[in-house]
């Protein structure tokens, strides 16, 4: 089987992401790495270092810089006429352009697999994790998103893969790049980072809210998450949100503070490798998930616990 | 300008699912139903846009089973002018709602077709960007901020910030939390939601095979995670932290 991996990158640098992908799709077959962007031939060759890569495409177009899902789609649905499978990160790029790609094709997608079980056979989360289906697969070529957590990372290094250049026409013309905000924080993002420190409702106030937990962040060189009760309340933007309904996160610590543990920010957050919880309630639901609990004022907790990092 | 805004009928965000003990699903039977909540955001965003002079008619469209209806309803309440239901006891793919969709989109020629960006059951995160590809239309996905003229301005939720896009219309959006609000329909509305034309249909109306792609093999828990330790004091919590590398 050959397979087909959508590279994430930024026009200079292969995110992590890709690397989780591509050991995903080497367990299905031969990985061909795709590159699709503007001037990006020396992404082109840092995916040919990727362990583990044959090949890789490059499709090169000033109208693919942004790596819009309209142009994107078609190049990859044209690649996979000699290809059996296409496998792209769960992040909002691959998200955004595998699907497309899918319905191009007029195969159902696999999303967010946890595991390769077989050639057609993988599990996925449904329910924001609560429970973990295996499925398989019917369509003869396959579209799958990866979640990342889930696979150790390929090496950056140590492949010699072909570089080839493809056909980069496709884009429709029917949408158009305007601009990136990117995020403001000097800290990591939420999905990606290693250590999160989240605030539940218990702070009392947006104001009590990042005077406490953002010297702890930036101590730990965490990200800040936030309960859904916490965002309701105004303490913390939407965009912290973790939960159901929010970022489901998969940290190696997760620190949960003030935060009581409602099924629905659990559900988002109880795949992190280490949870600490720390709240004032020793019943709190927060501490049957917790492999480490601190029961105690969070007012007093935090800032002694900042001081002493 | 018409709207079309698509809704699921799923469990409610705050029921906790349980697994059926033969690994045939998650038990659905005396669970509370609900609007998914990403297709709430979706309604409100169509209603916003009519309030705003932008659209002038609301059609809102579900896939399910009878039971729908009341998902219809809901979002009637809340301001759509109309409702068509897909009626089928299937569970019906990404894919095939894609398709079902599209259909409704060429009889009902909308310049938006907007919908949640995944439904919180089964997490396919898939249908907005497959109708779009479908559609050969451009797509919003993850829209935190949407405003419409002659194109669609929409400000996507991406990983590391926001990005902004300006598209075409006709095209498809999808919803993420930070694009609004839902609004809580009026009692005076919900009762005139009650005599607003809904038209019920089927997948063969549509010429739509919603036979599923995936077969479900099982459907098990998730581990466990066991209760751990607790410390008692800072300083036990810092010894932790560093044993976990976290901290130095």
């Amino acid at each position: 089987m050959s397979v087909l991996v959508l590279v994430e990158h930024d026009g200079s640098n292969i995110k992590d992401a890709t690397l989780a992908t591509v050991t995903a799709a080497s367990k299905l077959g031969e990985v061909h790495a795709l590159v699709v962007g503007n001037n990006a031939d020396g992404v082109g060759q840092a995916a040919a270092k990727i362990a583990g890569v044959a090949k890789v495409h490059v499709a090169n177009s000033p109208a693919l810089e942004h790596q819009l899902a309209e142009a994107v789609a078609p190049i990859a649905a044209k690649l996979m006429e000699g290809h059996d499978a296409f496998v792209a990160p769960a992040t909002t790029t691959g998200k955004n352009i595998a699907p497309r790609v899918a319905a191009l094709l007029d195969v159902m997608q696999i999303s967010d697999i946890l595991s390769v079980e077989g050639d057609d056979t993988f599990t996925r989360p449904i329910y924001a994790g609560n429970a973990i289906a295996t499925v398989k697969s019917k369509d003869a070529k396959k579209v799958i998103t990866v979640r990342t957590t889930a696979f150790e990372k390929a090496a950056a290094e140590g492949g010699s893969a072909s570089v080839e250049q493809v056909d980069a026409a496709g884009d429709p013309g029917t949408s158009s790049f305007v601009g990136l905000e990117a995020s403001e924080s000097e800290r990591p993002e939420l999905t990606s980072a290693k250590v999160i420190v989240s605030g539940g409702r218990a702070f009392g106030s947006s104001e009590q809210f990042h005077s406490l937990l953002d010297p702890l962040a930036d101590k730990l060189g965490a990200a800040v998450g936030a309960s859904r009760a916490a965002v309701d309340a105004g303490y913390a933007p939407n965009d912290y949100q973790v939960g159901q309904t929010g970022k489901i996160v998969a940290p190696e610590v997760y620190l949960a503070i003030g935060i009581s543990g409602a099924i629905q920010h659990l559900a988002g957050m109880k795949d992190s490798k280490t949870i600490i919880a720390i709240n004032k309630d020793e019943e709190a639901p927060i501490f049957q998930v917790a492999d480490v609990g601190l029961v105690g004022d969070l007012f007093k907790i935090v800032p002694e616990l900042t001081e002493k990092l | 300008m018409k709207l079309l805004v698509a809704v699921k009928r799923v469990i409610d965000y705050n029921v906790k699912p349980r697994v059926r003990m033969d690994g045939s699903g998650v038990d659905l039977a005396n669970v509370k139903m609900s609007m998914n909540p990403f297709d709430e955001i979706a309604v409100e965003e169509a209603i916003r846009l009519k309030e705003k002079g932008v659209a002038t008619e609301i059609v809102a469209v579900s896939i399910g089973p009878a039971k729908a209806q009341e998902t219809l309803r809901t979002a009637l309440a809340m301001g759509a002018d109309r409702a068509i239901l897909v009626q089928t006891d299937e569970e019906v793919e990404p894919l095939a709602v894609a398709k079902i969709i599209a259909k409704i989109a060429e009889e009902e020629q909308p310049q938006m077709i907007i919908l949640g960006k995944q439904a919180i059951d089964d997490d396919n995160n898939a249908t907005g960007q497959m109708l779009a590809a479908l559609l050969g239309w451009p797509q919003g996905t993850f829209a935190s901020k949407v405003e419409v003229s002659d194109s669609a301005t929409v400000t996507r939720e991406v990983d590391g910030g926001l990005e902004t896009v300006k598209l075409n219309l006709p095209a498809v959006v999808t919803t993420d939390l930070r694009l609004n609000e839902p609004r809580y329909a009026s009692l005076p509305n919900i009762m005139k939601a009650k005599s607003k034309p809904l038209a019920t249909k089927s997948p063969g109306d549509y010429g739509v095979d919603v036979a599923r792609r995936l077969e479900t093999i099982n459907v098990t828990e998730p581990a466990k995670r066991q209760a751990g330790i607790k410390v008692g004091s800072v300083d036990e919590l810092v010894a932790k932290l560093k044993a976990l590398g976290v901290a130095k």
